[in-house]
């Protein structure tokens, strides 16, 4: 049995959350426990449209914890996150699947948390002015408290940010793994790079071995084959319905090489 | 257990039942307003049988509260033909055999109408993309995308 709380503002819910709560945003993840008879016993949610905000201000653009996959796709500043967006669920999950509940989508879910990891995006608790790193909410997303908006930089030019989701099902299908590549580059030498898989671990994860081969140097065919080379260096990948840990790892350097093949060859 | 009452619009008209707490929108069109063209599949968003529209974007009714559609404008299947005019995809649907078992077609003629409505001549990959959050275990999906194209390319009159 589940009793609904309704708030008006996300401070109102903070106060309200605490003991067995969970906090609802698009409910395209906590409804199905619900459905399931499986639901928590309090269901916390919050009617006020700013969290629906997209506000932008030069290359930062704050996203409100609100805003659906299908308002990613139809905001332009919002362009590069537009093919990640894309790619989450069907049409109808994406009217409804919010930017900061897929920070809290467990295995296989979380595509886009993949992606606003590489970005190096900062959350923006209630309450808060200042804002942590997002790696922060995925380490331990127990703790995470609610969430207001999510700060993310959009890349220099259109080379520096590539993601790929893998799926056996198109164009809607779970992610065998989804990767999100950040390579800015500084004199034509790729600087600060962030390689982090989707699916590929309880949460995103960066791929440090990839990072490494990556970093300082150009992209170029040899580049290339390093990075793929050290993918899952780390990694641990777990097997499930759509792949085992066994395949995914054979994989993943695949992927990684068609991905930044096709960044290095964008113009 | 605590009921909330709802008042909405359903298919133009306005409506008024109460939602049990934690009720989802499928089940409170069925059992509470008496709207069955929202179809049960999975009851976790993944199989689509129970698209409908809200405020004019489709969403799985399977996953969202009841409660939170007080003021908001549903669509269903139910509205889709007028009196004992079928909409121009009802008709597609039939000629082109577009249905087998029928159980996803309240959901694929909500998706495929509210693709339609914002984008009248859609490319077949617009409407592949349209249908993908709609599961069909009968047919293939090609009679329902050659029923969608032929309305869309005219050739079902609308």
């Amino acid at each position: 049995m589940t009793i609904v709380e309704t708030y008006r503002t996300l401070e109102e819910a903070a106060r309200a959350m605490g003991g067995d709560a969970v906090y609802m945003g698009g409910g395209t993840l906590v409804m199905r426990a619900v459905n399931e008879g499986a639901g928590p016993p309090r269901l916390i949610r919050v009617g006020d449209p700013g969290l629906r905000q997209v506000r932008s201000s030069g290359d930062r653009i704050t996203l409100g914890a609100g805003v659906t996959m299908a308002e990613v796709l139809a905001h332009r500043d919002l362009a590069f996150l537009h093919p990640v967006a894309r790619l989450i669920g069907g049409p109808q999950v994406r009217n409804m699947a919010t930017v900061a509940g897929n920070l809290f989508a467990a295995h296989p879910y979380g595509d886009f948390a993949a992606a606003l990891l590489a970005l190096d995006a900062r959350v923006i608790g209630a309450g808060q002015t200042g804002a942590r790193p997002v790696a922060e909410i995925l380490r331990d997303r127990g703790r995470a408290g609610l969430i207001a908006g999510i700060e993310v930089t959009r890349p220099r030019d259109r080379r520096a940010f590539g993601f790929a989701k893998v799926s056996r099902v198109k164009p809607k299908g779970v992610s065998v793994m989804s990767i999100a590549a950040h390579l800015p580059r500084e004199s034509g030498r790729i600087r600060d790079a962030r390689v982090v898989f989707g699916a590929m671990g309880a949460t995103p994860l960066r791929a440090s071995g990839a990072e490494r081969a990556l970093e300082g140097r150009t992209l170029d065919a040899a580049v290339i084959a390093d990075a793929a080379a050290a993918a899952t260096e780390g990694l641990d990948p777990p097997t499930d319905a759509l792949a085992s840990a066994w395949y995914r790892r054979e994989v993943a350097g695949v992927h990684l090489t068609r991905l930044l093949n096709e960044m290095e060859q964008r113009r | 257990m605590t009921r909330k009452p709802v008042t909405f619009t359903l298919n133009g008209q306005s409506r008024s039942a109460f939602a049990e707490d934690g009720q989802n929108l499928l089940d409170f069109l069925r059992r509470g307003v008496g709207d069955m063209t929202p179809k049960f599949g999975c009851g976790q968003g993944t199989c689509g049988a129970c698209t409908v529209t809200i405020d004019g974007q489709t969403q799985l009714a399977c996953l969202v509260l009841a409660e939170a559609v007080d003021g908001h404008e549903v669509g269903t299947a139910a509205g889709l033909a007028d009196g004992g005019t079928l909409d121009p995809l009802q008709q597609s649907f039939m000629d082109h055999f577009a249905a087998q078992c029928g159980y996803c077609s309240p959901g694929m003629l909500v998706s495929a109408r509210a693709l339609l409505d914002r984008n009248p001549r859609p490319t077949r990959d617009e409407v592949i993309e349209a249908i993908s959050g709609n599961l069909c275990r009968c047919t293939g999906y090609e009679p329902i995308i050659t029923a969608i194209l032929a309305v869309a390319e005219g050739r079902i009159r609308a």
